[in-house]
């Protein structure tokens, strides 16, 4: 057992027992302190896999931007577990059901695939670098890239209009 | 692994966390003082000669205060938040190179705690986990004054951080490298970035000033308006956390635009090549340190100079003139690079 199994586990504990906590937390502002350790814990994974850069983005982008919106926004609402309605005993059931549905799908689609079949790699490869992952989205993926950049753009666009008084 | 490797990180972090929280302690003294000669007074000058003694009588007094804990606040995060705020403020003193690599019994020791190749993402993303100390905290007191600063306080931090991102490409296109000691280097050698750089250096600075919610930009703690801000129902030692992990976030956000913009360790009008391995590295660690130390003055000055923004001129001068500005910035500087590597 080297250290980087040791780390493995122990990421791999930390990011399923929180995201199980995400759900299973009351609170709305626990669940959401959770999703941010369990992107936390995944950030670990990218970077015992040599992937720095997506790690960094990661939490910059995900548990650095995006959870404080989520914050923001259950403080301001004031939510609590007082104040969340009854569901419908069938809404439970439907939701059971299609997400079941997603995970046989999804086990299903995975399951004759090629990364199945190999180990992961850890520690090894380098196109996760910033100067490797740079070169082949400006060179190879390139227009890819622009566009969805402009996709972007359009829900900034978007947003501002949302946003502007009358 | 090699145990003389984290014997020495271990070390270093050690030294590291130490001196950041001496200056920080006397950053509190030299801001009083500082304070009373801009208004025609004296400052603390009780406790010991010149009262330097203050910050240990300080200290000392917030570690033996009553410790209060909301009976309605959420006991976990009321205690998380403050631990956070000091734990990010801390964070970002790892990818700092204090200065140039000694020789130690034939082992080369590099005087920073992490060399990572994404140095400069790695101090974007600790800033952007600071608001969760200020939000936990002011959230989980329970008090509406508390929300409302906490939520101000992070819509300040997540506004000026977008500027400050955009002014720091344009030094990153520069370098060619997102590595600190890589940055750094290069303006040993060559110049110091805010020769290149002197609209991003100013856009940087602003935006380090808000994101330390340092007056101008104190709305989160703004007393006429919202009785204390963020920390309003913390007591005791926690308090002094909130207050001592803004001073360290000054110090380390000065070391950081000294390595960015001033030349790091960069003695100037010394040539740090002459000199033997471990002279040159305390004639950079005194180099990085006194510009720390000035920009720490600067910014004390500016507190005590500028009154305290209105919410939506503080919204305005974010989105509305920083972000335009450093995009132009960053656009100009594009096109000169190219325009050199054409001709």
């Amino acid at each position: 057992m080297s250290i980087t199994h040791l780390l493995f586990w122990f990421l791999t504990v930390l990011a399923l027992g929180s995201a199980l906590m995400v759900i299973f937390s009351k609170n709305p502002v626990h669940s959401i302190l959770w999703l941010i350790a369990t992107f936390f814990a995944i950030s670990g994974h990218y970077i015992l896999l040599n992937a720095q850069f997506l790690a960094i983005v990661n939490i910059i982008v995900y548990a650095g931007a995006i959870m404080v919106l989520f914050l923001f926004v259950v403080m301001l609402m004031n939510l609590n577990s007082a104040s969340i309605p009854l569901k419908n005993k069938w809404l439970g059931f439907a939701g059971v059901i299609s997400g079941g549905s997603l995970l046989l799908v999804l086990t299903a689609a995975l399951k004759d695939t090629e990364i199945m079949r190999n180990d992961v790699m850890m520690k090894t490869g380098d196109i996760g670098l910033i100067h490797n992952l740079g070169l082949v989205l400006f060179k190879d993926y390139v227009l890819p890239f622009e566009i969805s950049s402009v996709l972007f753009l359009s829900a900034m666009v978007g947003a501002v209009v949302i946003g502007k008084k009358d | 692994m090699d145990w003389e490797f984290i014997l020495e990180k271990l070390l270093l972090i050690t030294v590291v966390v130490t001196v950041s929280l001496v200056v920080a302690m006397y950053a509190t003294y030299i801001e009083r003082k500082f304070a009373g000669f801009i208004q025609d007074r004296y400052g603390p000058d009780r406790a010991g000669p010149f009262g330097i003694l203050q910050p240990l009588a300080d200290g000392l007094k917030l570690f033996f205060k009553e410790e209060v804990i909301p009976s309605h606040s959420n006991k976990l995060l009321f205690v998380l938040g403050p631990c956070l705020a000091m734990l990010t403020a801390m964070m970002t003193s790892a990818v700092i190179p204090w200065s140039s690599p000694i020789e130690i019994g034939g082992r080369t020791v590099s005087l920073q705690i992490a060399d990572i190749n994404i140095g400069i993402l790695y101090v974007f993303g600790v800033v952007s986990m600071g608001v969760y100390g200020m939000m936990i905290g002011g959230w989980a007191s329970n008090n509406k004054f508390s929300l409302m600063a906490a939520l101000r306080g992070a819509s300040q931090a997540i506004s000026y951080e977008l500027a400050m991102g955009l002014s720091l490409i344009a030094v990153l296109m520069l370098s060619g490298s997102l590595s600190l000691r890589v940055i750094t280097e290069q303006q040993v050698t060559g110049l110091w970035n805010i020769v290149y750089q002197p609209l991003g250096f100013l856009i940087f600075f602003v935006c380090a000033l808000a994101e330390c919610n340092r007056a101008p930009f104190d709305l989160p703690e703004a007393e006429s308006e919202l009785n204390f801000g963020y920390h309003q129902e913390y007591s005791s030692m926690k308090l002094g956390f909130f207050l001592f992990a803004e001073y360290i976030n000054m110090f380390i956000s000065c070391a950081l635009i000294a390595t960015l913009y001033l030349g790091g360790y960069d003695m100037p009008f010394v040539n740090e090549a002459n000199l033997s391995g471990s002279s040159a590295a305390i004639v950079g660690a005194v180099a990085l340190f006194s510009k720390t130390f000035f920009l720490i003055l600067v910014f004390m000055w500016i507190r005590w100079t500028l009154p305290r923004f209105r919410y939506d001129q503080l919204m305005n001068l974010g989105w509305k003139s920083l972000i335009p500005l450093a995009l132009a910035n960053m656009l100009i500087t594009g096109a000169v690079i190219l325009w050199t590597m054409k001709g």
